[in-house]
């Protein structure tokens, strides 16, 4: 039942999120900016029309798309988005969640490929470098908080009780810098990448899936905005102290999402996207400053 | 009784090669049914030996240094169980992969079932010389396996390479047994007396085992070996070769640590840093390649450092006295040498399968192929998704105990900088996962995705059925192993358990329970999802790729494996510089020009083979001395006698 009501929280609850982003935006521009649920308008678009499907594709093409839409399903039940533990929770949980995105990445990039397309193939290759650059940063993380927490699976990382805040301060603020910039690059956000640009030379996520169209697409874009979600979930539980009581924590958790939302619109708005090549330095950045917060608990 | 199942299971493999020998046309066709009950033998022979004792074979005929006995015991059966798989499995692709009437159709199996037999004689001697005398026929063996097509000099300088190095290997091998015999006096594999591990000889024993198993087994930096000779081999032989070969190196570590009552810390740390070495560097190596089936030799490099990470994590967390810790790191090492078998041989098999029907095994002369070829394709699929250790499929277990093993020694009461590098263990692996995941997209995308790159590729056809067969057996067993781990525990407890005989004896089944969950769920999930996003997706037109406005899309105009490596080469190009041929400044009317790069192998090219030239050249001032004429040589000799009469006289 939890669980339910749990996937239910992040399916529908996660294209607002884009809406939080943009609005954050618009303000910081100066514009109105478009709906608050135009994601949801979006993605109900896409669900109602047709596709068009390459020639030069096969079975794999919609094997994307399938995927990238089941690994942040699964991934939110691994979370404890409200109360002790999570629906789906066991000491190494942490790897079954690295490993489902990684799942995913394998499949949206193989469906890139499928299509022949030289821009998606050019897409592929960069959401594949920058994302194996950010994946010692998040483990480096796992380390700290395994440590600090004593326990080794998201719902011990999460659920911790606050006093983690006065004994390991710094090393929590480390991972919760180094984690915020893996959130940017795994979301395709800026600096990484800018979910706005419209020349196909220079996008990561959104030119990998040119030629997804129709549904296919609307779920990609349900799938990127469940798993935007469900990273900013894992970082405010990192944050937030864990109360037990669901009446506390339940809109505490939300509200912090929210705000990581509009620090994303904040970010987003007070700078421009990397040059490409400055890209891995950042990350590896990310992965030295959480390699430092393991280093200070372990002290 | 498994003693003696595997002894036949043995000798039916050696002896399916001699029916090719044979005189008449027929007898040559009997050669897989042969190999085939061999393997069947054998198998059920490593089943008893897993679930049962140990029990052991010896027969009345003497060896130098005592009987021929054969023993199996957990650990023996463990290693000997891909082996048996592989023997068959080869021997049905053989069938139609290099057909009776092709040239040299007899060499290729003579070699192949006596490297196949002699292989488990190794991994189940219960005498150090039988290991060592069966090891060199395994390596005369595949060194006339991999020189096959000896008319290409890639072939020859290959096998040449494997032959010298497997013996420097030998070499080093002769003194671990001499020190073994010399501490034990005897040659038979026993517990070394207490505190054997302090004495000089028990540290020169761990140095050379090390220093010869390493080579073996191929742990950069002693895998000069490795690429060439996987290159060149038939692809059957390449999946024996990286699936069950490479392991015995494994398999002599392993059990040369279970002699010891005590494990030094110096031979974790050094066992921790060959292991991360090898894996990160083995799968930057693999990205830059062209060539497939190199391509899938430097990620055996990748995969053996994954599981000397995992025995690195035993041997240090042992000495630490963190036993739970230790024994994930043996039980996930163990485990990856089943897991890495079973993928590797599969992705071996299936790219074999590609280059027979494209007729090239450069990547970017590939591509398009799983239109044509759609079982080969979601054979090569499956091996891919196993080895990048995504779930749900079996890599994922074996890597999952090694992460446990390295989250373990999180808490840890002391953190010294031995717990750290066990902790440096956990992102090493993350990042070797990512690389290869990057590594496999590659290789699958443009060799099976996407539009054919070359005439060849455009008329290629599926593989026949028995080459497809014998994929079946080992992507099921990939599945089976991913999908229900908790069958696969108690198996894997007691082949640690005799791998770590120190250590408590840890409740895999318990660990694993969830994680069997998680797969299945995943895998049915994502069959759910496809189902879904299919039924969508059925009012559809069909078009040609969206290629940003132009008219037709081109195969050149594909992003190409080169280029869609080159993004995380790059990052790498500190560790391994490529050399590039570009055309230079162009002229304002340019002709046809061409580009070409690669990246040469560290060790081999740029250290190895520079100072074996530079060897060669001071030899040269010596070479007076051969100068061919008998009467030198007699003189020589006989100075030789009266300097060395005079010296003892004195």
């Amino acid at each position: 039942m939890r669980a339910l009501a749990q996937i239910l929280l992040v399916v529908v609850a996660s294209p607002f999120l884009l809406g939080v982003i943009n609005r954050t935006k618009a303000i910081m521009a100066g514009r109105t900016g478009q709906p608050l649920l135009q994601a949801y308008y979006d993605i109900a678009k896409s669900l109602r029309k047709g596709s068009v499907i390459s020639t030069t594709t096969t079975w794999i093409f919609l094997v994307g798309p399938a995927v990238a839409i089941v690994a942040p399903l699964l991934a939110s039940l691994m979370l404890p988005l409200a109360g002790a533990s999570a629906p789906l929770s066991f000491t190494g949980d942490i790897i079954v969640f690295v490993y489902l995105f990684a799942l995913a990445r394998f499949c949206t990039t193989a469906a890139a490929l499928d299509t022949g397309s030289a821009f998606e193939g050019m897409g592929a290759a960069r959401e594949l470098t920058f994302a194996a650059l950010a994946e010692p940063a998040l483990f480096f993380g796992f380390l700290a908080l395994a440590r600090v927490s004593g326990g080794l699976s998201l719902s011990s990382f999460m659920t911790m009780d606050g006093r983690h805040w006065q004994s390991a301060s710094a090393a929590l603020v480390l991972v919760i810098a180094s984690w915020f910039l893996v959130l940017l690059a795994e979301n395709s956000r800026v600096p990484f990448d800018d979910p706005n640009t419209h020349l196909e030379l220079t996008m990561i996520h959104e030119v990998m899936v040119l030629d997804h169209s129709g549904p296919a697409f609307g779920l990609i874009l349900w799938g990127a905005a469940m798993k935007l979600f469900v990273y900013c979930a894992l970082i405010a539980g990192v944050i937030l102290p864990a109360t037990g009581s669901i009446l506390v924590d339940l809109p505490a958790f939300l509200g912090a999402i929210l705000a990581i939302g509009v620090v994303i619109g904040l970010v987003e708005s007070g700078m421009a996207r990397l040059r490409l090549v400055r890209v891995p330095q950042l990350l590896v950045t990310a992965s030295l400053i959480a390699g430092f917060a393991v280093v200070l608990v372990l002290r | 009784m498994s003693a003696l199942l595997v002894a036949i299971g043995a000798l039916l493999c050696i002896a399916s090669g001699l029916f090719a020998l044979l005189p008449g046309r027929g007898s040559i066709r009997a050669t897989p049914f042969v190999i085939v009950a061999g393997s069947l033998t054998g198998l059920a022979g490593c089943a008893i030996g897993l679930t049962g004792g140990p029990s052991s074979l010896t027969l009345r005929w003497a060896i130098p240094g005592g009987e021929l006995r054969i023993s199996v015991d957990a650990l023996s059966a463990f290693f000997a169980a891909p082996a048996f798989l592989m023997a068959g499995v080869g021997g049905v692709y053989a069938e139609r992969y290099w057909p009776a009437g092709e040239r040299r159709a007899a060499h290729v199996r003579v070699f192949f079932g006596i490297l196949a037999g002699c292989l488990v004689t190794v991994l189940t001697a219960g005498n150090t010389i039988l290991f060592l005398a069966a090891w060199e026929i395994v390596t005369i063996a595949a060194f006339f396996l991999v020189a096959t097509e000896h008319e290409e000099a890639e072939s020859r300088q290959a096998a040449w390479i494997y032959l010298a190095a497997s013996h420097v290997a030998m070499l080093a091998l002769f003194a671990v047994v001499a020190l073994l015999h010399a501490l034990t006096h005897t040659w038979a594999f026993v517990p070394l007396p207490a505190g054997a591990a302090a004495l000089t000889a028990g540290k020169a024993i761990f140095a050379l085992a090390i220093f010869g198993f390493g080579i073996k087994a191929g742990v950069m930096p002693f895998h000069v070996w490795l690429p060439g000779a996987h290159a060149a081999a038939p692809a059957h032989v390449s999946a024996m070769m990286s699936g069950v070969v490479i392991k015995m190196g494994i398999y002599g570590l392993v059990r040369v640590l279970s002699l010891f009552d005590a494990l030094p810390f110096a031979f974790g740390t050094t066992l921790l840093i060959l292991g991360i070495v090898s894996s990160i560097l083995g799968v930057a190596f693999a990205l830059a390649q062209h060539d497939l089936k190199r391509l899938l030799a430097y990620h055996s490099i990748e995969n053996i450092g994954i599981i000397v990470c995992g025995l690195g994590i035993g041997v240090l967390a042992q000495a630490h006295g963190a036993p739970r810790v230790a024994f994930l790191g043996f039980a996930g090492a163990l485990l990856h040498v089943w897991n890495h078998g079973l993928f590797k041989a599969l992705l071996f098999l299936s790219a074999g399968s590609a280059i027979h029907a494209s007729g090239t095994r450069a990547i970017d002369r590939m591509g398009g192929l799983a239109r044509r070829m759609p079982w080969t394709a979601l054979a090569f699929l499956t091996g891919a998704i196993a080895i990048c250790g995504l779930p749900p499929l079996n890599g994922f277990v074996s890597e999952f105990l090694i992460y446990l093993g390295s989250f373990g020694s999180v808490a840890a009461p002391r953190a010294d900088w031995t717990s750290l590098l066990i902790l440096g263990v956990a992102p090493a692996l993350a990042l070797t996962g990512a690389l290869a995941l990057a590594c496999f997209v590659k290789a699958f995308g443009a060799v099976f995705l996407g539009m054919p790159r070359s005439d060849e590729a455009s008329l290629a056809h599926e593989s026949p059925l028995a080459m497809r067969a014998a994929m079946a057996p080992l992507a099921l067993a990939c599945a089976a192993i991913g999908l229900a781990p908790t069958l696969v525990a108690p198996l894997l407890g007691r082949a640690t358990a005799v791998a770590a005989p120190l250590l408590p004896p840890v409740e895999l089944g318990a660990i694993l329970a969830p994680v069997q969950a998680g797969a299945i769920a995943v895998a049915l999930c994502c069959a759910i999802a496809f189902a879904l996003v299919a039924r969508l997706a059925r009012s559809r037109s069909a078009a040609p790729t969206w290629d940003c406005g132009y008219a037709t899309a081109v195969p050149r105009a594909q992003y190409t494996a080169s280029s869609l490596a080159q993004s995380v080469t790059g990052v790498f190009a500190w560790a391994m510089p490529a050399v590039v041929h570009e055309p230079g400044k162009l002229p304002l009317f340019p002709r046809a020009s061409t580009f070409e790069s690669h990246v040469p192998d560290p060790v081999l090219d740029r250290a190895l083979l520079p100072a074996l030239r530079g060897a060669e050249w001071l030899a040269g001032f010596v070479r007076f001395l051969q100068s061919g004429r008998l009467q030198y040589y007699l003189m020589s000799i006989g100075l030789t006698l009266v300097v060395l009469l005079v010296w003892s006289a004195l």
